[in-house]
C-alpha cells in the first residue's frame, strides 16, 4: 500500500487546559503529543489504545473538531487539498463535506423527534449538496438501501429500532454526503456480539463500494484485526507502533502491544494465557512520566528508558515502533503470537 | 456441596404496556467453590436472574408460584423469595450473598469515604466492634492488591482509578465472608490490561474463600478463562448449559454456535465474521415456540409451534433445541 496519504500529520499535539482558577496553577492534559502519522488513501486504518490514550482526540483532530495546539495536518484526496490547522472558515465548511464521523452510541446519536428520512437527509440539507427535495429523497433512499433500511423504515422514528438498526441509520447519515474520509469512533462498541459482526461487514463492504478511507478507532483488538489493513497503537497521547495488521498481530514489537495482545481472554478454556500481565494502570496525561511513557509499566525497562524518549522509528518501511530495546527483545524471548493460518 | 438451587424461575414485570416476561422457567444450581458463568446479550435476562437471588428486582416484578430459590446457609435451606423486610433480607443482601456491579463509580456513595462504607456494612452484618471492622476492612483492601491500604481507606471513590475502584468493590463485597458472590459484568468497564488483573484476582479469591460465584458477562472469552460451568441465556430462556469446555468447544444450541461464530478471533484472521441474522426481538413480542426460531438457520415449522425442553447431551451438558437433539440421537 504505497498510495498517497489522504491525511497526514506532523508533530501534532492537542493539549487541553484544566484548572487555572485564581490560585491554581494552570495545567494541561496532553491528550495527543507529537504524533506523526499518515493514513493511506483507500485504507481501513485502525487506531487502538486503552481509555485515556488519546485515540478519540486524535480522530477528532483529523476532523478539525478540537483545537490544535501545534503541528501540521494535511488533507489531500486527489481533488482537494487542505491545510487543516490553518483553515479559513469557508474552507473548513468545504472540508466538512469531505469528512464525516460515525458515533459510538446509536441510542444517543439520533434525535428522537426526527424521522429516519429527516435524520439521513440532514447532512445534505445543511451542506446544501442537493438542489431539490426530489434529489435529496433519491440520495436518501439510495443510501438507506445500501444500509439495508427499507422505505417503510424511513417514515418511522428512532425509538422503533433496535441497536443494530440504529447504528445502520447512523452510518447511512454519515455516508449520505459521500465523504472521502470517515472517522468511525468505537462504532460497534455498544452493540451485542451477534449484531456487531453484521455492522462490521456492512462498514467494510461500503468502504470498498464507495472507495473512501476509514479511520477506525477501537479498544477491541480482535475487531481491529479483522477489519483493518493497518493499525496504529496509541499509549498516553503517543503512537508506539504502526504496522500492517498482519505484521502487528503476528509479530508485535512494542512490549505494550505484546501485553495488550496477551491480555485478551482466549476463547479456549484450555489455553492458559502465558500472558505478560501489566502492572499498574495508565498514568495521568496531565503529568506523564519522563522518557518512554510506558516505562512505569514495562517489564523490560532499563535506566535509559526513564530518561530518553524513544521516537517512532522506521526499521523497515512499514512496521514502525517506538521502543529503545525492541530489536534486543525480539531475540531474547518468546512472545505470544497469533497464529496466522 | 450445592449452595444455591434455582428451580423453575419465571419472572414477569408488570408495566403499562402489559406483563413482560423477563425470565421464563429456568433452573440451575451453583456449588461452593464453583464459578457459574451466565452469558447472554442485552435483554437476555441474565442480570434479573442473578438479582432475584437477592430479591433486588423492582417492586413491579412478579415471580410465578412454581419459582423456588433455595440458598444453603449454615446447613439450613433458606427460601429466598419468602424473606420479607430489611432484617430477614440482610441474609441474602450482603450477608451470605454479595454482589459486584459493572460500574464501580456508581456503586460507591461519592460523598462518603471508601472506608466508612466498608465499616458501615460490616457493622450491619457482623457483631463486631468498630475498631475490628476497621481492621478487617484495611486487611481486605490489602488482600485485593490495593497498595497503601490504610491511606486508601480514608479516600473517596473519585480519588481511585477505575481498576482500583473495582478492587475496592471486591474487597467490600468479600469482607462479610459471603457464601455466594454475584458479579454482574465486573470487568466490562475496564481496559483489557486491567481486566486481566481483576480476573486473576477473582480466580485467586474463589480458591481462598471457597465461595460460589455467579459471573454474568456478555464476553465469551472472559467466561472461557474464569468459569467452570456456563449457562447461555437468550430472551429470558436458558438455551444451553454445561461445563465451560463442553459449551465452548462443542456448542450444541444454534444460538451458542452463532454467538461463537460471530466473534472476531485473533488466531484466525481470515475467518469471515458470521453475524447471527436478524435482531433480538423485543420482549413485548416474544416469538411463540422456541424463542430463537426467528433468527435460527435450522428452524423448522415445529420450532414456532412448541417450546423445546432441555435435552441432556451427557455429563451435565444440556441444550433446548429440537433439531440438534435429534441429530445427537442419530449419531
Amino acid at each position: 500500500m504505497n498510495k498517497k496519504p489522504i491525511i497526514s500529520c506532523r508533530d501534532l499535539s492537542v493539549h487541553f487546559p484544566i484548572g487555572g482558577g485564581l490560585f491554581e496553577r494552570k495545567q494541561f492534559v496532553r491528550a495527543v503529543n507529537n504524533v506523526n502519522l499518515s493514513i493511506p488513501q483507500g485504507s481501513f486504518f485502525g487506531l487502538v489504545g486503552e481509555s485515556g490514550s488519546g485515540k478519540t482526540t486524535l480522530g477528532r483532530a483529523f476532523l478539525r473538531a478540537v483545537p490544535i495546539t501545534h503541528g501540521e495536518i494535511n488533507y489531500s484526496d486527489g481533488e482537494k487539498d487542505y491545510d487543516l490547522v490553518d483553515l479559513p472558515k469557508k474552507q473548513l465548511k468545504e472540508f466538512r463535506k469531505r469528512a464525516q464521523l460515525i458515533f459510538q452510541d446509536p441510542y444517543a446519536a439520533l434525535s428522537p423527534r426526527m424521522t429516519i428520512r429527516d435524520i439521513i437527509a440532514e447532512p445534505l440539507e445543511v451542506m446544501n449538496l442537493t438542489s431539490s427535495r426530489e434529489e435529496t429523497d433519491e440520495l436518501v433512499r439510495e443510501m438507506a438501501h445500501k444500509c439495508r433500511l427499507n422505505l417503510e423504515h424511513l417514515r418511522r422514528f428512532p425509538h422503533a429500532f433496535s441497536g443494530g438498526q440504529r447504528q445502520r441509520i447512523s452510518i447511512a447519515r454519515s455516508l449520505v454526503s459521500n465523504p472521502r474520509f470517515v472517522v468511525a469512533d468505537e462504532s460497534v462498541a455498544a452493540l451485542d456480539v451477534s449484531i456487531q459482526a453484521d455492522v462490521l461487514n456492512l462498514l467494510k463492504s461500503l468502504q470498498s463500494e464507495l472507495g473512501s478511507t476509514y479511520l477506525f478507532i477501537s479498544h477491541d483488538l480482535s475487531v481491529v484485526a479483522h477489519i483493518c489493513d493497518m493499525v496504529a497503537v496509541m499509549y498516553l497521547g503517543q503512537l508506539i507502533e504502526v504496522a500492517p495488521t498482519r505484521e502487528l498481530f503476528s509479530a508485535p514489537r512494542h512490549p505494550y502491544t505484546q501485553a495488550l495482545l496477551s491480555s485478551i481472554p482466549n476463547l479456549d478454556p484450555d489455553h492458559q494465557s502465558d500472558a505478560q500481565k501489566l502492572k499498574g494502570e495508565i498514568p495521568s496525561p496531565t503529568n506523564p512520566p519522563s522518557g518512554c511513557k510506558f516505562h512505569t509499566r514495562c517489564h523490560y525497562v532499563v535506566e535509559h528508558c526513564k530518561v530518553v524518549e524513544p521516537l517512532l522509528e522506521h526499521p523497515e518501511s512499514s512496521h514502525d515502533v517506538a521502543c529503545h530495546r525492541w530489536e534486543e527483545l525480539m531475540n531474547i524471548k518468546e512472545i505470544p503470537v497469533a497464529n496466522l493460518a | 456441596m450445592t449452595l444455591l438451587t434455582v428451580e423453575n424461575l419465571t419472572l414477569e414485570f408488570d408495566t403499562d404496556e402489559g406483563r413482560i416476561t423477563a425470565v421464563n422457567n429456568i433452573s440451575f444450581e451453583v456449588n461452593s467453590g464453583e464459578v457459574l458463568g451466565i452469558v447472554g446479550e442485552s435483554g437476555s435476562g441474565k442480570s434479573v436472574t442473578a438479582k432475584s437471588v437477592m430479591q433486588l428486582n423492582p417492586s413491579n416484578s412478579v415471580y410465578s408460584s412454581e419459582t423456588k430459590i433455595l440458598l444453603e446457609v449454615d446447613g439450613e435451606s433458606v427460601d429466598v423469595l419468602a424473606l420479607r423486610g430489611g432484617k430477614e433480607l440482610r441474609t441474602v443482601r450482603g450477608g451470605s450473598v454479595s454482589m459486584i456491579f459493572q460500574e464501580p463509580m456508581a456503586s460507591f456513595a461519592p460523598a462518603i469515604t471508601i472506608g466508612a462504607q466498608m465499616v458501615e456494612q460490616l457493622l450491619l452484618h457482623k457483631k463486631i466492634s468498630k475498631a475490628e471492622a476497621i481492621k478487617i476492612s484495611i486487611e481486605m483492601l490489602d488482600k485485593v492488591g490495593i497498595s497503601d491500604a490504610d491511606k486508601r481507606f480514608k479516600q473517596y471513590a473519585f480519588e481511585l482509578s477505575g481498576g482500583m475502584r473495582q478492587r475496592a468493590m471486591i474487597a467490600m463485597a468479600l469482607s462479610t465472608n459471603p457464601k455466594l458472590l454475584i458479579a454482574d459484568e465486573p470487568t466490562t468497564a475496564l481496559d483489557v490490561t486491567i481486566q486481566a488483573q481483576v480476573l486473576d484476582l477473582m480466580k485467586d479469591l474463589v480458591v481462598e474463600f471457597n465461595m460460589g460465584i455467579i459471573f454474568i458477562t456478555h464476553d465469551l472469552g472472559v467466561i472461557a478463562q474464569t468459569a467452570d460451568r456456563v449457562a447461555v441465556m437468550y430472551l429470558g430462556e436458558l438455551v444451553e448449559q454445561g461445563s465451560v469446555r463442553q459449551v465452548l468447544k462443542n456448542p450444541t444450541h444454534p444460538y451458542t454456535q452463532g454467538l461463537i461464530n460471530a466473534l472476531p478471533k485473533l488466531d484466525d484472521l481470515d475467518a469471515p465474521l458470521t453475524p447471527v441474522p436478524g435482531d433480538i426481538p423485543s420482549p413485548l413480542e416474544r416469538p411463540p415456540g422456541c424463542v430463537f426460531h426467528t433468527r435460527c438457520a435450522l428452524a423448522e415449522p415445529r420450532c414456532s409451534e412448541s417450546i423445546p425442553q432441555m435435552t441432556n447431551h451427557g455429563e451435565g451438558h444440556s441444550a433446548a433445541c429440537f433439531v440438534t437433539a435429534e441429530k445427537a440421537e442419530a449419531l
